[in-house]
């Protein structure tokens, strides 16, 4: 068994899951059965300003996206941060910390952007000896509309604003998460960085209307027959929040600042491609609210497993690993050919492959008579649809050509040298090769 | 000590209860949240082998996208429109030879997507609604007689009807169904199915059934191309193959067509006499209800001799099967030569038979079973045609069911070239009935 524990930020815990701030992590009963479960850390439920706590709807807070069965693909939620006061938080938080001390505690805070509510928040959260704090600049949906939420998140000037004065006024580590409802992730992770915070954490929720009830001719989750956008969360943003964690973990402006990932991570396989594009510790919500908390038996014993098929001794062996690759367009190689190749000892003859090929791209697959499918080279530009939508994995397979052979469809010589975009005499701004 | 039970064909071997679970339906319905994972499963072939399976070609990946989609009444117009009788299809159609045998996921894994079951979904879904999915063109004026009210006389004169044609339907049993209401398992269309299918099918209007009507008999070929623009046949195989066998008038031997039609017609099973020791002979479809029906009903034993190998059972290896599950002994390679007893029948000598290049042959070694009652299910032929030309017990047909007789059309098991299945029945009602408006109309 590889051992999973992890230091993020100086942050030591026992593996790199972490439930991430939001309902399960709400109050002592729940956190104390998640560390009892497994988790290697716990954000608290976003605690907002001393006062009258905020409230909630009272209707539906979440809205479904389904797959095959009833599987959860996505969810949305519009609850806000913690409606319970803050006085209990602070001190549920330093009882468990006090019994957990070998598991991460993060206090996620919500205040106004002004520094006196920080100020004043901060020493409080401090008292409960939690390990660090995560500023919620990601929820895009009621807290937005007062100012807070994702309209900081949204202001890279805001961000850099607020992550000092944390700094100021707060000695242990300062993450600030991230909205992806913006259209360059980058700016508020430098702005982040700039202000003197030592970690980003994303995804935060996207802006979500999760299905329409054409009944009542409402939004879902619907509340008194009207609906408000919510916060998008689950397996289907995976992609998106790997794009977005992958654009921070390579920006020169944001290289090798520690990232928290957040975003549909479900298994231990999504855990870890989280981590080779640069997260450090990855965050968990929508697979717990669907499964419970004893999923992270299967996140520590699958990552834990890979680690020793692949000789990783520590989760530090292999974060980022696969930041490298990830690269512009301009710089992929516009000279590696790969043609599709169907295994026929594998097919099924459902066709799929045909009717994707023949009616939405490059009718580069024959069909025979007796249902027999083959790749037209002259024709097959390798794009990988048909090995998308076939049913049967490898069936279909993208063989690179080698170099020196005959494209049949370019009638060209494949060349077994780089050449990109960059360099390509298409490209009016192509650099000249030296 | 219990008593031994009875010989002889007896009433009751078993309570009502029992049987009501012996006789409960075969495949019970897939509920909503069952026909959208099992609709998931499909792969929305290209050309798709199952359509290309299907007698009547419905369009089976579009009709179950449409089910997964939450539209199972759309479903149901999709199925409808190529096959009218889609219900009774999909609880009877031997659909591992057909439809399901032919999907991608039974080469793939062995476990084709539910196509029946999601079928029996769409259409029950829809026939449960009132009124009826289609509606009549305005009347042509012309009529239309069709002889028997079985799955090729309603699939023809439904789709005639659509047309605005007049028809009229001259059936002799005293109910419409044909075979799904006299000649099937009770357990395949259970709460009374098709006189429900055949009523609902009425539902389009323009159909009158005229019951106690023979062909031959209280109506005649000629009248009713005089009468009418056009006369379709279907009128099955009405005639049973005999079994040659020293000793065959003794009592306890009966036809297992007039005891399948016996027992659908029964309200109350434990008033049908089953034997003790049941022997069935035959290697079909019929041969199987029969034994399996004749357990259900409580016989001790029953075996289904066969004369051929188990290869060349008309039967599909899904029944050979069920039969098996549920009690029934099948034996191959055997041919009953003579039947024992005096006046009741105590016994069944068969004598073994090897299949080889030359045909079958008997070996000369015989064994005998003990038996109480047999069944022959041993085939079917054709009856009163009136004239109309045959060969090889099937009436000529030519293109959309054509007979060599001017003004008349036949399909359906009386006719040549279908599979003695319903959907095959349906097909060949259904383009004869294209046939005959083409023909109306031109």
């Amino acid at each position: 068994m590889a051992d999973l524990t992890t230091r993020f930020l100086g942050i030591e815990s026992p593996n790199p899951f972490w439930l991430a701030s939001a309902p399960p992590t709400d109050k002592e009963y729940n956190v104390r059965r998640a560390f009892e479960a497994g988790w290697g850390g716990v954000v608290w439920k976003t605690l907002g300003a001393e006062g009258p706590p905020v409230v909630n709807v009272n209707g539906p807070r979440y809205g479904v996206l389904h797959g095959p069965d009833r599987r959860v693909l996505g969810l949305n939620n519009i609850e806000l941060i913690t409606d319970r006061d803050l006085e209990t938080n602070l001190e549920e938080m330093a009882r468990v910390k006090a019994d957990y001390p070998d598991r991460a505690l993060i206090a996620s805070i919500m205040v106004p952007c002004e520094e006196a509510a920080w100020k004043a928040i901060l020493p409080r959260v401090a008292e409960t000896n939690a390990d660090g704090i995560e500023l919620n600049f990601g929820c895009p949906h009621g807290m937005s509309e007062r100012g807070m939420g994702s309209a900081v998140g949204q202001v890279p000037e805001y961000i850099e604003m607020v992550a000092r004065w944390c700094k100021q006024y707060y000695d242990r580590p300062v993450i600030v998460k991230l909205t992806p409802n913006i259209t360059d992730i980058r700016k508020p992770a430098e702005a982040a960085r700039r202000g003197g915070a030592d970690a980003v954490s994303l995804i935060n929720t996207i802006n979500s209307i999760t299905a329409v009830d054409l009944d009542r001719m409402a939004p879902e989750p619907t509340i008194d027959g009207k609906g408000s956008h919510g916060g998008y969360c689950g397996p289907a943003v995976k992609p998106i929040a790997l794009s977005m964690v992958s654009e921070i973990a390579r920006a020169e402006a944001t290289r090798g600042m520690p990232i928290s990932g957040i975003g549909g991570i479900t298994t231990w396989r999504d855990a870890a491609e989280f981590m080779v594009l640069g997260a450090g510790t990855v965050q968990v919500c929508t697979a717990a609210m669907t499964y419970g908390f004893r999923i992270v038996e299967e996140l520590c014993a699958g990552l834990s497993d890979w680690m020793d098929e692949e000789g990783y001794r520590s989760t530090a062996d292999f974060v980022g690993a696969a930041v490298p690759n990830v690269t512009d367009w301009k710089n992929l190689n516009l000279n590696y050919v790969a043609k599709a190749r169907i295994d026929q000892s594998l097919c099924i003859k459902c066709g799929r492959c045909y009717t994707a090929c023949e009616d939405t791209s490059h009718q580069a697959i024959a069909m025979t008579p007796d249902r027999v499918f083959e790749v037209i080279d002259a024709e097959c530009v390798a794009c990988n649809l048909c090995v998308d939508v076939c049913p049967v994995e490898s069936c279909i397979d993208m063989v690179p050509m080698a170099p020196g052979s005959l494209d049949p469809r370019t009638g060209r010589v494949v060349s077994g040298e780089h050449g990109d975009w960059t360099t390509h005499p298409n490209n009016p701004m192509a650099q000249a090769a030296e | 000590m219990p008593a031994q039970p009875q010989t002889g064909p007896i009433a009751g071997r078993l309570p009502a209860e029992t049987l009501a679970a012996n006789f409960a339906d075969l495949h019970p319905p897939l509920s909503a949240h069952e026909a959208r994972v099992a609709a998931d499963r499909c792969y929305f072939c290209h050309d798709a082998p199952c359509v290309t399976a299907c007698p009547t070609s419905i369009d089976i990946p579009l009709f179950i996208r449409e089910i997964q989609a939450g539209r199972p009444e759309t479903a149901a117009r999709e199925i409808f429109e190529a096959n009218i009788l889609g219900g009774i299809c999909a609880r009877v159609c031997p659909t591992e030879v057909l439809c399901e045998g032919a999907c991608v996921r039974e080469a793939a894994e062995g476990k084709p997507v539910e196509i029946g079951l999601l079928q029996r979904h769409a259409t029950d879904s829809l026939m449960a609604r009132q009124g009826h999915p289609f509606t009549r063109a305005a009347p042509t004026g012309r009529r239309v007689a069709v002889v028997g009210a079985g799955p090729a006389g309603l699939a023809c004169a439904h789709r005639l009807a659509r047309y605005g044609h007049e028809v009229v339907i001259y059936e002799g049993a005293p109910k419409p169904g044909g075979l799904n209401e006299y000649g099937i398992a009770a357990y395949k269309a259970v709460d009374d199915f098709a006189a429900r299918e055949a009523a609902w099918i009425m539902g389009i209007g323009g159909i009158e059934v005229r019951h106690g009507q023979w062909l031959g008999r209280e109506v005649t070929l000629e009248a009713l191309r005089a009468e009418y623009d056009a006369v379709f046949l279907g009128i099955g195989l009405s005639g049973v193959n005999d079994l040659v066998v020293e000793n065959p008038a003794l009592e306890g031997v009966h036809d297992a067509v007039t005891f399948i039609s016996a027992l659908r017609q029964t309200r109350d099973l434990t008033t049908l006499p089953i034997g003790r020791e049941v022997v069935v002979i035959g290697g079909g479809m019929t041969a199987i209800d029969c034994a399996v029906q004749a357990r259900a009903l409580g016989a001790e034993s029953v075996t289904l001799v066969y004369r051929r190998g188990r290869d060349r059972m008309g039967a599909s290896r899904w029944e050979q099967d069920l039969a098996a599950q549920r009690g029934v002994r099948l034996l191959f390679e055997a041919a009953p030569v003579a039947l024992e007893g005096e006046g009741r029948l105590t016994g069944v000598v068969f004598e073994r038979m090897a299949e080889g290049p030359e045909g079958l042959r008997p070996t000369g070694e015989r064994f005998t079973l003990p038996a109480d009652q047999m069944f022959r299910a041993v085939g079917q032929r054709i009856g009163e045609t009136s004239g109309v030309e045959t060969a090889h017990g099937k009436v000529v047909t030519q293109g959309c069911g054509r007979t060599t007789m001017d003004k008349v059309w036949a399909g359906g098991d009386c006719a040549a070239g279908g599979d003695d299945l319903t959907v095959t029945a349906v097909a060949q009602g259904r383009d004869a009935a294209e046939d005959i408006h083409g023909s109306l109309t031109e």
